[in-house]
């Protein structure tokens, strides 16, 4: 699974990822956008499961992760979803690792896999507690990607490069998710060249990933580049074809000359 | 070095505790964790500390026998109530303001729920030049008014927080999201013994001070040591603060929780008595939480219990069975805190209410030769107003 992802990623350069909050405002709709950022060119999507105590994001994805669940969903939703887009796109699960402890950790891996689900972020399990979580995700062949931060010394950085797969998640600057300040690109450059000699897995920058610019600024090192809060400021308030229009809108903007047309 | 043997390497008392946090935060855990280390073997370090306590706080706080509250065994309460600002807060923000100074961190940010930390921050924020900001959930900046005019009259920034539950829970969320954008300079001064590693460890060694003079005056004023110890569990820093120095001891340790309405009602805040195990704010500890893992609303009249989880040394106080949790309903602590006022002419916090209704419960049914020594956390003037309120309502 984490192969396929990984070729995936090595399809384009630099590769769109966008990440979606599952549920917002409707399974439905997740699902349809998910269609149209595939058709638009996505080469992997990242899948939010809501959760209503998300330390690492800003009010955006906080606020969509509320609406989810105000309509309901539930680690199992998200689940049967990505069942339904497993062979349209490769999918990475993003949730906060109480959910995948009450679902039950062994349980989840196995259950995530089952649904074609190729990883699982868990930004609240780093290298202090990867030891209790890694082996399971990997015995049932559940890719782990790792975030590394601005404020990861470089030593550290390069042990969460080797014990990462699928990716490597670059966190573009301080603070939470969301769509308001730029990304670092000369911190970033700097520190992508450091993860190049520890790792050959695809190096993905995400947090504040908003506009074609800050695309044109990451693409010369980056392989990746994610993008959850400005697409999911995009579609809010809308649901169904009018939220897939204005998220081919976003995509047109964001990926220039290799937008594929929705 | 006064570390005792738990937590562990990785911060865990049993399997409880850890560092659950967004990657950006494990430096700073990591800084912070040297700082700790360095300055818990500094002796001068905890002069500095000591000598506060006694000149700005008003340690140590006096032991009081609180007679025509007692049934048949002797009461004594621990007057926390007494400190400067009125809990025992200020004993951990002291400290950690100590240690941020140490760092050369440039500002302090804090959460708070009944307003008690937020003003115990803001007063050592006062008191050594540190701007400090406050996050605090709507709902508790509209209950807990008094408490925010104090912390804007020492200079504190109040933020309003209007995500989630708009309570305690979230504002800590918030501390945590604006530590992350500004990890570099800013010291979070986390509230109780929660938090990930080394929070709880940290917070422990602050407040055990508690524990550490009450065992001497047990001694020195009742010649013996108490039978039982009694706390209320918010987050669990002032019952950890005067259980610590009597774990090697043979005396009971009772932890109360709030029940609110009752443990089964769905409205309580009784993380060890109604809730399992799960992950929240950087530890793993018990928690109220549904099924799926989503952390609960919860409720008690004491705003400074009305928190869903609860520290992680309590959690392996709880399976070790070295403690017992109980829990006092929101009726119950109410009765005591009137009584307690009109029988001995001290005003407590609502949330040492809770403490102080097993107290008595636990007074009925040992000997007078026993001894029950109570934490009195905090005094009760910030509670006056609210409960004024629900008695001219019912
Ligand atoms: C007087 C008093 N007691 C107890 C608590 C609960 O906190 P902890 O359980 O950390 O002592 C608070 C919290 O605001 C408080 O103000």
């Amino acid at each position: 699974m984490s192969s396929r992802l990984e070729s995936a990623l090595r399809k384009h350069k630099p590769a769109f990822i966008p990440y979606l909050m599952a549920g917002d405002p409707d399974l439905e709709t997740t699902e349809a956008v998910a269609h149209a950022v595939r058709a638009c060119g996505a080469a992997a999507l990242e899948l939010g499961v809501p959760y209503g105590d998300p330390l690492a994001d800003g009010p955006t994805i906080a606020a969509a992760g509320q609406r989810a669940l105000e309509r309901g969903t539930r680690m199992c939703d998200v689940l049967a979803l990505a069942s339904r887009l497993r062979d349209a796109i490769p999918i990475v699960l993003f949730t906060y690792y109480n959910l995948v402890h009450a679902y039950g950790l062994e349980l989840f891996a196995q259950d995530a896999v089952r649904s074609g689900v190729a990883g699982a972020i868990v930004p609240d399990v780093t290298l202090e507690e990867l030891d209790d979580v890694q082996p399971i995700f990997e015995k049932h062949g559940l890719a782990m990607p790792l975030l590394v931060a601005p404020t990861t010394p470089a030593q550290r950085a390069g042990t969460i490069a080797r014990r990462a797969s699928g990716f490597v998640y670059v966190v573009s600057r301080l603070g939470v998710t969301g769509a308001s300040a730029a990304p670092n690109v000369d911190a970033l450059r700097g520190q992508i060249a450091g993860l190049r000699e520890a790792t050959r897995l695809p190096l993905a920058v995400g947090f504040g990933i908003s506009t074609r610019k800050h695309v044109e600024a990451v693409a010369p090192f980056a392989d990746a580049f994610i993008v959850g809060s400005a697409l999911i400021d995009a579609y809010s308030g809308t649901s169904g074809a009018d939220a897939v229009r204005r998220v081919e809108l976003l995509a047109y903007e964001l990926l220039g000359s290799s937008f594929r047309g929705g | 070095m006064r570390a005792s043997a738990q937590p562990d390497r990785r911060g865990y008392f049993g399997a409880f505790g850890g560092r659950f946090v967004p990657e950006v935060l494990a430096f700073a855990l990591d800084e912070l964790e040297s700082a700790v280390d360095a300055a818990f073997a500094d002796d001068a370090f905890w002069s500095d500390f000591h000598g506060l306590l006694c000149s700005y706080v008003g340690r140590p706080s006096p032991v009081y026998r609180a007679r025509r509250f007692e049934r048949c065994a002797p009461v004594v309460v621990k007057r926390e109530d007494l400190n400067h600002t009125g809990s025992h807060k200020i004993n951990n923000t002291l400290g950690q303001a100590l240690l941020a100074r140490r760092m050369g961190k440039e500002r302090l940010i804090a959460e708070t729920g009944a307003g008690q930390h937020g003003v115990a921050t803001a007063t050592v924020g006062a008191k050594f030049g540190f701007p400090v900001d406050v996050y605090m959930g709507a709902r508790d900046v509209e209950r807990q008014e008094p408490n925010v005019a104090l912390m804007r009259m020492l200079g504190a920034r109040v933020h309003s927080v209007t995500s989630g539950t708009q309570t305690l829970k979230d504002a800590t969320n918030e501390a945590f999201r604006v530590w992350a954008a500004e990890v570099e300079r800013t010291f979070y001064v986390i509230g109780s013994v929660v938090g990930a590693h080394p929070y709880p460890y940290m917070v422990r060694e602050f407040q055990r001070v508690i524990g550490d003079e009450a065992r001497r005056q047990c001694l020195e004023e009742h010649g013996r040591l108490p039978s039982d110890v009694v706390a209320c569990v918010g987050g669990g820093s002032n019952a950890i603060g005067i259980f610590t120095a009597f774990l090697g001891d043979d005396v009971r340790l009772w932890g109360v929780e709030a029940a609110g309405k009752g443990t089964q009602s769905g409205e309580t805040a009784a993380s060890l008595s109604a809730g399992s195990i799960g992950v929240l704010h950087g530890s793993r500890s018990y928690l109220l939480q549904t099924a799926d893992g989503q952390v609960c609303e919860t409720h008690s009249v004491s705003a400074g219990l009305d928190y869903p989880g609860v520290g992680p040394e309590h959690a392996y106080l709880k399976e070790s069975g070295r403690a017992t949790y109980v829990s006092v309903r929101d009726d119950e602590a109410l009765t005591a805190f009137h009584d307690f006022a009109a029988a001995e002419g001290i005003v407590p916090a609502l949330e040492s209410a809770h403490a102080l209704a097993f107290a008595r419960t636990l007074s009925r049914e040992r000997n007078s030769s026993d001894l029950v020594l109570v934490n009195l956390s905090g005094r009760g003037d910030k509670d006056l107003a609210y409960v004024r309120g629900l008695s001219s309502g019912a």
